[in-house]
């Protein structure tokens, strides 16, 4: 493939990613410097494919960009009305009383539930609408870069055989050259990633420590929707050791979304996050809200939980990370997409004003303008809470939340920092606990297989597996012997299966005698890069696949 | 010779249809729409045509709503010339659409129509075989090859059509209309750069008006529902009886 | 009013789909049945047409464009015939997918394609997006033309008495196409989509190489041979055997499934199917929930089993 020839394109700014954080950077950029041309390349098969949230989105950000939003009908149609944080225990619920005096930053007062994957296919129309051209189905694959500068990205090749080799239908990738490339891929992004290595940008900050969100969607009876209403839990089926809890939104017609996020900082190698999502429903907290119901979507995506601690250096010669590539998420306040879209109107600023000023440079106005901005201000008020838990605990680090709330109002003098990455944080099989869980029933409850089928993922079959082992051997030694396939757990898609083990999988007879391997289905995948960054010793490496590929999260979504 | 290829817009085939609870249809609202997968062969063997020589023009046209606009710069990124939008929010059945197609193939003149076999959404499988017999011209349906040999005032095309239990070829004279299988091409990509070079090619846009076409259409849909869940019959105890139930009771082999 | 069903004939034999349509047809009305073609084999399928239950009249069409069945000459036939008959029906064959939608551009008509059930004269269920969505759709034209998927109408079946059987005339009509070969795959495998029966193996086939046990068992069956994504995932077998969501969606009259659990994205690609066995060494396997014959059994003894008692029979 060394003769491929690629065809070039040339703009001002190019975009990698099409989520709130790059289309607001692109809307702004046409607002405050329409000359400039702007490109979007997303991965997703189009825009909101790969969108996946809550999510309950506070309108400030929003309020700022295109301020007449209402009129153009942005579909943020819900208001929250009705907030609720509970503790669970294995039976009970335990509502926190004065939501907004002990935990403020959790207020909805003001806010929406939306479909995050609706707001961006309409930001989407907003963008073109201002001339911002955006290409769907084409990720991005390689970084350009000349004399130390980032100068674009390249598209990945269309048609490239298993084996690695140009099919019949091969199209070489695209060379999207720019003045200035955003990357604002969300969390774990594989270009943002190699942008960090190369230009040291997480030199001096805490390791990005990640949660795992895991969701469905449902269409439930209209006399059970109770739209507005925002319910959040903690605790059970979680132990005091594991970060995380479930959220509940009803919304639109008959719309109920629900969802588990499990902090992958999660010791116990044995435990599934989706199967703690698919146990809570059970629990009288969520199982009125659904039962009766149809579940019509499910979905997973990675998030960044670091906050400030492990926000990297944002810009580098020739572009910045923007949105959760750069790890701008309010953990505590469970939001992230007034905060993605912040930032990447910061930074259509900062290189709007680098563009004018005509010599290629690095955009480093965009980093004091966060600095400058409520953004920080928000982020730096919080930023002691998620490490309290990792710290001490699901309850000591819920006081220390309220404490921190209350008393301090987020101006402690100290910052709790994270110590290690989360894929340092795993205990063995031995030491671990197993967890038992409940067989689904396949009306409230249902396995990874019936799951991933309402992704309505797919991968072109003939073309290179994005998910590799960089050192196979490594997985029996470790993965297996040590950690009992921890991935076979974590993975929401049911991508990584042990077969040739005794009692798992199908297969015996040969491969019983050549013991366990991994087996990679990695046309399941949907995106949400967890193995990247769980695996205990980095050995999965996430690659983007052919442009198109991946989950199709419907509308609602 | 100018070939004309008609492209629908359908829910894509990797979304799961969901048929809405109040039995009204079949949700839509926000999912993946792209290109029917049958219509996609289609504009590939218009495109070999040209490759080939044999054709010096591919029009596309899609009916529907503005969104349409999408499937047809795919088409025009994938090699087709230019492209014909017939603008409607209704969804014409396979008969109107025949007709508005046959208002096209008289204003274009083309000597080919290459169609999809079937859309993947209304499984009708009816649109091409009828412009053909609106048209009074010959049809090739289900093809999974096609030779052409055009001559100025005529020509043959000679198709092998999937069939029941094998293929079986035809020679149709020209002008006619073919309707392609899953069998015929593998479609190529839509790459970025055509893309983006489809946006410069032309697309017109016309009303229902302008074809001064009736499309009322002649079924109701009354209801639209899940189809029944299967449900597990017996378990049985050997292979033998296996083979028996199979012979007696359900009568398959 | 009168039904007028077009019959699929080969050999003399009339399809097994014509007769589903034939079944379907008595739920409308009194059935005449239509048997074009040329040469000797025609009189034996006119024959056999006049014995179908149901059938009051037969019509014989005899004419040299008959001889392959072209869609010009006889859907300009069905046209000329039509304005006695308030419905025009045929089993969804390949040469009634050709033919009927043609019928019904001459005659002004929007087709119905695929019913799988009869509700009244002018209401018809039909499936859509693949089987996905079942549609109840309600006519308003003065004529329906209609095919019928076979799978869900039993083919009717021989009575002792004939019908009365009369020659009708062919339309002149320009040659517009004409047949010039068919290759008909007897001796092969038929193609997955639209084969009569299927076996499938899954990733308890455990290699590439066992596949071949399945081929004595498709030989006695006439069967193609498919796989669930797992085994094409695993590397057992290309891409194009995968049945499922993801490949190819088939509905049979028999679907063998064997080493196959059942994942959803299976289901989807073969729930259709007539008959569907399910040979697993796993109880719990979620095939034996839609499977009507299940065999819980290791396939390494049971498909040698399976290809002896199919030589008995």
């Amino acid at each position: 493939m060394s003769e491929r020839v690629r065809e070039v394109m040339e703009y001002d700014v190019v975009v990698v990613g099409g989520g709130p954080a790059g289309l607001s950077a692109s809307i702004r950029l046409k607002q405050v410097s329409p000359g400039a041309s702007v490109c979007l390349v997303e991965k997703g098969s189009e825009i909101g494919a790969h969108i996946l949230s809550g999510a309950v989105i506070e309108p400030r950000a929003l309020d700022e960009l295109i301020p007449d939003w209402r009129e153009r009908g942005a579909p943020l149609d819900t208001a929250a009305t009705d907030d609720r944080m509970i503790y669970l225990t294995a039976k009970r619920a335990v509502r926190v009383p004065l939501l907004d005096t002990v935990m403020p930053h959790m207020g909805n007062h003001g806010n929406f539930i939306v479909s995050l994957g609706d707001v961006c296919r309409w930001l989407a129309g907003q963008a073109e609408a201002l001339g911002v051209e955006i290409y769907p189905g084409f990720g991005a694959a390689e970084l350009l870069e000349e004399d130390g500068r980032i100068v674009g990205v390249a598209t990945g090749d269309m048609g490239v055989t298993r084996s690695g080799e140009p099919g019949p239908g091969y199209a070489p990738g695209m060379e999207l050259r720019a003045a200035y490339t955003l990357f604002a891929e969300g969390c774990r992004g594989s270009l943002s990633k190699r942008v960090m290595a190369r230009f040291g940008l997480r030199a001096g900050v805490d390791p990005q420590t990640y949660g795992l969100g895991v969701k469905e969607l449902w269409e439930v009876p209209a006399a059970q929707h109770r739209p507005g209403l925002v319910q959040h839990t903690f605790g059970w089926p979680l132990d005091h050791r594991t970060y995380g809890g479930s959220w509940m939104y009803h919304f639109g017609e008959n719309l109920v979304s629900y969802g588990f996020v499990v902090g992958l900082d999660y010791p116990n190698t044995w435990l599934s996050p989706f199967d703690e999502m698919q146990r809570l429903k059970l629990h009288p907290a969520i199982r009125p809200h659904l039962e009766g119901g149809r579940r019509i979507s499910y979905g997973a995506r990675a998030l960044s939980e670091g906050g400030l601690q492990s926000i990297p250096r944002l810009t580098f010669p020739g572009g910045a990370l923007i949105g959760d590539a750069a790890g701008f998420l309010n953990v505590p306040k469970i939001k992230g997409t007034h905060a993605a879209m912040k930032s990447g109107m910061l930074a259509a600023e900062a290189v709007a004003e680098a563009l004018a000023d005509g010599r290629p440079a690095e955009p480093a106005s965009f980093t004091a303008r966060v600095r400058a901005s409520w953004l920080w201000q928000e982020l730096r008020g919080v930023r002691n809470i998620r490490p309290a838990f990792a710290k001490y605990g699901t309850i000591v680090g819920a006081a220390y939340s309220g404490l921190d709330a209350m008393l301090l109002r987020g101006r402690a003098p100290w910052t709790l920092r994270h110590r290690h990455p989360d894929h340092a944080v795993l205990d063995s099989a031995a030491a671990s606990t197993p967890i038992d869980y409940p067989k689904p029933d396949g009306r409230l409850t249902f396995d990874k297989s019936s799951s991933v089928f309402l992704s309505n993922t797919n991968h072109a079959e003939d073309q290179p597996v994005h998910l590799v082992l960089r050192d196979p051997a490594r997985w029996r030694a470790v993965n297996w012997d040590r950690f009992r396939s921890p991935e076979s757990r974590y993975c929401p898609a049911g991508v990584y299966e042990v077969v040739g083990a005794d009692g798992v999988g199908e297969a015996v007879g040969a491969d019983a005698v050549s013991g366990p391997r991994l087996q990679i289905n990695a046309q399941n995948c949907v995106h949400c890069k967890t193995c990247d960054i769980k695996d205990p010793t980095e050995n999965i490496d996430w690659a983007a696949p052919e442009g198109g590929g991946g989950p199709n999260y419907i509308g609602g979504m | 010779m100018k070939l004309l290829v008609p492209v629908k817009r359908v829910l894509d085939y990797n979304v799961k249809p969901r048929v809405r609870a109040d039995g009204t249809g079949v949700d839509l609202a926000g999912s993946k729409m792209s290109m029917n997968p049958f219509d996609e062969i289609a504009v590939e063997e218009a495109v070999r045509l040209r490759e080939r020589g044999v054709a010096t023009e591919i029009v596309v046209v899609s009916i529907g709503v503005q969104q349409c606009q999408e499937t047809l710069r795919t088409a025009l990124a994938m090699g087709a010339d230019r492209a014909i939008l017939v603008l409607t929010e209704a969804a014409p059945e396979p008969l109107a659409v025949a007709k508005l197609l046959r208002a096209l193939v008289l204003r274009e003149g083309p000597r080919l129509v290459v169609l999809g076999k079937q859309a993947i959404d209304d499984d009708m499988n009816a649109t091409g075989q009828m412009l053909a017999g609106l048209l009074g011209w010959a049809q090739a349906t289900f093809a999974s090859r096609v030779e052409v040999a055009a001559e100025a005032d005529g020509g043959t095309a000679t198709v092998t059509r999937e069939v029941d239990g094998g293929l079986e070829t035809i020679a149709v004279a020209l002008p006619a209309i073919v309707t392609v299988d899953l069998r015929l091409n593998e479609p190529r990509y839509a790459s970025l750069p055509n893309i983006m070079k489809a946006r410069k090619k032309p697309m017109e846009t016309l009303s229902l008006g302008d074809l001064g076409v009736d499309v009322t259409p002649r079924l109701t849909t009354l209801r639209v529902s899940e189809p029944p869940v299967r449900k597990g019959g017996v378990t049985v105890g050997s292979v033998a009886e296996l083979v028996s139930k199979l012979r007696s009771e359900a009568r398959v082999i | 009013m009168t039904v007028l069903v077009l019959l699929d004939h080969a050999d003399g034999q009339i399809s097994p789909a014509s007769r589903s349509a034939v079944t379907a047809a008595v739920q409308l009305g009194p059935v005449h049945a239509l048997v074009a073609g040329a040469g000797p084999a025609l009189d034996a399928a006119v024959q056999a047409a006049a014995r179908i239950a149901g059938i009051e009249a037969v019509l014989r069409a005899e004419a040299a464009v008959h001889a392959a069945p072209l869609a010009e000459p006889l859907a300009a036939l069905l046209a000329s015939l039509a304005g006695e008959y308030d419905h025009l029906l045929a089993g969804a064959t390949a040469t009634a997918k050709n033919v009927m939608p043609r019928l019904a551009a001459l005659l002004d008509v929007q087709p119905i394609s695929e019913i799988v059930a009869v509700v009244d004269a002018e209401t018809f269920v039909r499936p859509i997006y693949a089987g996905n969505a079942l549609a109840t759709v309600r006519s308003s034209d003065a004529k329906r033309v209609i095919t019928v998927r076979a799978a869900n109408f039993d083919p009717a079946a021989d009575v002792a008495t004939a019908a009365a059987i009369r020659d009708v005339a062919t339309p002149d009509v320009a040659p517009l196409s004409r047949f010039v070969s068919a290759e008909l795959s007897r001796s092969e495998r038929p193609e997955l989509a639209s084969a009569r029966v299927v076996v499938s193996g899954g990733r308890g086939m455990q290699n590439g190489e066992n596949f071949r046990l399945l081929d004595p068992i498709a030989d006695q069956l006439g069967a193609a041979i498919g796989a669930s994504r797992a085994a094409v995932d695993a590397g057992y077998v290309p891409n194009d055997y995968q049945v499922g969501q993801t490949g190819k969606i088939v509905a049979p009259d028999l679907y063998v499934a064997v080493g196959i659990s059942g994942a959803i994205q299976h289901l989807a690609g073969m729930k259709d199917s007539k008959i569907i066995v399910a040979i697993n060494k796993d109880a719990e396997a979620p095939i034996f929930q839609v499977a009507d014959y299940g065999l819980v059994a290791d396939l390494f003894s049971a498909l040698p089993e399976l290809e002896r008692e199919l030589k008995t029979g």
